[in-house]
């Protein structure tokens, strides 16, 4: 049997009326929260936003979330296979899914 | 639509870019900065964790004429020499200004520090802390640029043309992720400085965001692309255990400073077979050793996991944590101790030696179109040194931008309907099914294609079979699902990405079907040697919508 882990992630425009979805992923050891995300973005639910440039490295530290309750790295974080809890950051405003705002106010379009 | 107007729109904030933004922006020119990730996170830069070349001569007596040597020797014949000497030469004028711009280099002894690489014959590589030189260039730019009046910097924004008319470009389109929306963009002059392709091939080192939008932007505006057959693949990237946090191209200062052995599945040694001299010195070539690795994983010699062995075993654990000290933790905390395991690794892609056509004012043929950077095709011939692409990322965005500036026609002569082309295909891509095959997955098909068939081995027959079938995935490029919703929607910047892939894919394959012999990092297992008769470079432009090649002689030194 394939190894499979419940991804819950939080959805939505705004925190307030958001909810969670609970996808099913493949599971390998070691494998990291992002590897997972992009994995549903890929395989299950391309209208998931996320944000990561370089992956694996820890290099861009753009993938900033809050995973089991703790803000971490997504592609640092290691995916559990009982299941992972993955939501936007909680003191920045939500753009959509798990993108909050993060640029600095002076590289933004207005 | 948002309109905007500036003297020079820089597309791209990696090294190349920001560099290019500071250069102009000093010139006294307004600059536009975009980036499709966040100003100076994305791209290849940040993820650049080891070291510069620059010939500062402060470890040992060096010159920019001996780097130029070594830089030449590399490329197999085929360099530039006018652009590998702009990065030779002017190299170390960066290495320092950014020093004063508050990079704080390694230093020893009152100097910077410079360590040997293979192919330097001086010891002249800078670096910050070993694996975060990367990050911390790009800290040192984008507090740099961020400090510039002029420079207004825009982050998930990513250009999807480039407007030309009377052979001047004048502006761009762009689309806005975080409000779904393009946006049109005034210039009087403009630098591509938007990277590599690593994202058309399924294993890659470097970051996502690059998947040839340079080359395709350039290509489609009339621009000459260069040698786009020579993609770089970084011969030993980590392959298993599953590491995170890592460059997967860490192990290189490892096997610099301590020597580790490459070892095949049966745990013998190998790259001698391949003409590589390795034993004790490990400073073969990246393309040999590519080449060497995978020529004993198809026969049946690799690893578990379709690689080689990378073995630290006969090095004493505090030989190991003496010189890599908080990487060896990190490593342990991944599971690997190196004193009781190998590591498996395999060839990754990592760079471009080929890309945009400049001349030495980093033009292309499209008056007010410049490139910096990866982008840039060339300077490295066939086959880059270690070391230099960051060096080129710096020497050549301070040329592009200063010469983008000092071009900068007086008016941008826009005009609104230059964006008709691009905004009737942006509605069109509203009007989309939202469920069915998505651009996503149309660039795992791609990355699969281009591994299989212009990875590290290619042949004439896979090639021609690679070509057939890009062009029936580039038939389906109509019918992929878009997503609902403005905000964020990765789709759309996913389907931009893709019509990147596909043109800079069928460039690669092209280039490749018609260099007919080995050099460098172009191995044809059907050509399997060099030909004189191709030391000249390969230039390939579109003409009513197909990509035609034409050779020219190499460009010489001047000297």
């Amino acid at each position: 049997m394939p190894r499979v882990t419940p991804l819950r992630v939080r959805r939505g425009s705004t925190r307030d009326d958001g909810f969670y979805q609970i996808y099913e992923v493949p599971f390998e050891d070691g494998m990291s929260v992002l590897d997972a995300l992009r994995w549903v973005r890929i395989h299950r639910d391309s209208s998931l936003a996320i944000r990561y440039s370089c992956i694996n490295a820890n290099a861009c530290k753009t993938c900033i979330a809050l995973v089991d309750g703790v803000v971490e790295y997504t592609c640092t974080a290691r995916l559990k296979e009982a299941g992972t809890t993955v939501g936007p950051l909680p003191k920045r405003p939500v753009i959509r899914d798990l993108v909050t705002d993060t640029a600095p106010e002076d590289e933004k379009l207005r | 639509m948002t309109h905007l107007t500036t003297d020079v729109l820089v597309i791209g904030a990696g090294g190349a870019g920001m560099y290019a933004a500071i250069a102009a922006a000093r010139e006294g020119r307004s600059v536009l900065l975009l980036d499709k990730n966040l100003v100076g996170r994305g791209g290849a830069t940040v993820m650049a964790q080891m070291t510069v070349a620059a010939a500062i001569g402060q470890e040992e007596p060096d010159s920019w004429s001996l780097h130029l040597e070594d830089t030449l020797e590399a490329g197999r014949g085929i360099c530039n020499a006018q652009l590998a000497e702009m990065l030779c030469r002017l190299g170390p004028d960066r290495i320092l200004e950014m020093e004063g711009w508050g990079t704080r280099w390694a230093r020893e002894d009152g100097h910077i520090k410079q360590v040997g690489a293979p192919g330097h014959r001086r010891k002249r590589c800078c670096y910050v802390d070993f694996l975060s030189t990367g990050p911390a260039v790009a800290a040192t730019l984008r507090r740099t640029v961020a400090g510039m009046q002029h420079v207004r910097r825009l982050s998930n924004v990513s250009a999807i043309e480039i407007c030309v008319s009377q052979g001047r470009a004048r502006g761009g389109v762009a689309l806005d992720l975080s409000t779904g929306s393009l946006v049109t963009i005034a210039a009087r002059s403009i630098v591509l400085a938007a990277g590599g392709l690593t994202k058309i091939f399924r294993r890659s080192s470097a970051s996502t965001n690059m998947a040839g939008e340079a080359y395709w932007l350039a290509i489609e505006a009339g621009a000459e692309l260069v040698d786009m057959e020579f993609v770089q693949f970084f011969p030993i990237a980590h392959l298993a255990p599953r590491l995170v946090g890592m460059d997967p191209i860490m192990w290189d200062p490892f096997r610099y400073k301590l020597g580790g052995r490459l070892l095949n599945g049966r745990l013998e040694e190998f790259i001698h077979r391949y003409g590589g001299e390795d034993e004790g010195h490990y400073t073969v070539s990246r393309d040999l050793a590519s080449y060497a690795i995978l020529k004993e994983v198809e026969a049946g010699r690799g690893s578990p996991h379709g690689g080689v062995y990378l073995d630290f075993r006969h090095i004493p654990g505090d030989t190991l944590r003496k010189a890599f000290g908080p990487v060896i933790d990190r490593l342990l905390a991944n599971g690997i101790d190196l004193t009781r395991m190998p590591v498996e690794v395999a060839p990754t892609a990592h760079y471009h030696m080929g890309g945009i056509a400049v001349n030495d004012r980093m033009e292309t043929r499209v008056e007010g179109l410049f490139a910096a950077g990866e982008a840039v095709g060339g300077a490295n011939g066939a086959n880059r040194l270690s070391g230099n692409a960051i060096t080129e990322a710096f020497a050549f965005g301070e040329r592009a931008g200063f010469f983008a500036a000092t071009a900068a026609a007086t008016d941008t002569g826009w005009s609104a309907a230059y964006a008709d082309r691009a905004r009737a295909e942006f509605a069109e891509l509203r009007e989309r099914k939202a469920t069915g095959h998505t651009p996503g997955a149309m660039q795992n098909s791609i990355q699969d294609l281009m591994w299989d068939n212009a990875g590290p081995f290619r042949s004439g027959d896979n090639l021609h079979k690679a070509l057939d079938t890009l062009r029936g995935l580039r038939d389906r490029l109509d019918d992929l699902a878009i997503a609902p919703g403005e905000v964020f929607n990765l789709d759309l910047q996913d389907w931009y990405e893709v019509k990147a892939m596909l043109r800079t894919s069928e460039a690669v394959l092209t280039g490749a079907l018609n260099r007919a012999e080995s050099r460098g990092a172009h191995q044809r297992i059907d050509l399997p040697h060099s030909t004189p008769g191709f030391e000249k470079n390969q230039r390939l432009a579109l003409v009513d919508g197909h990509l035609i090649a034409s050779w020219t002689s190499v460009v010489r030194c001047l000297a």
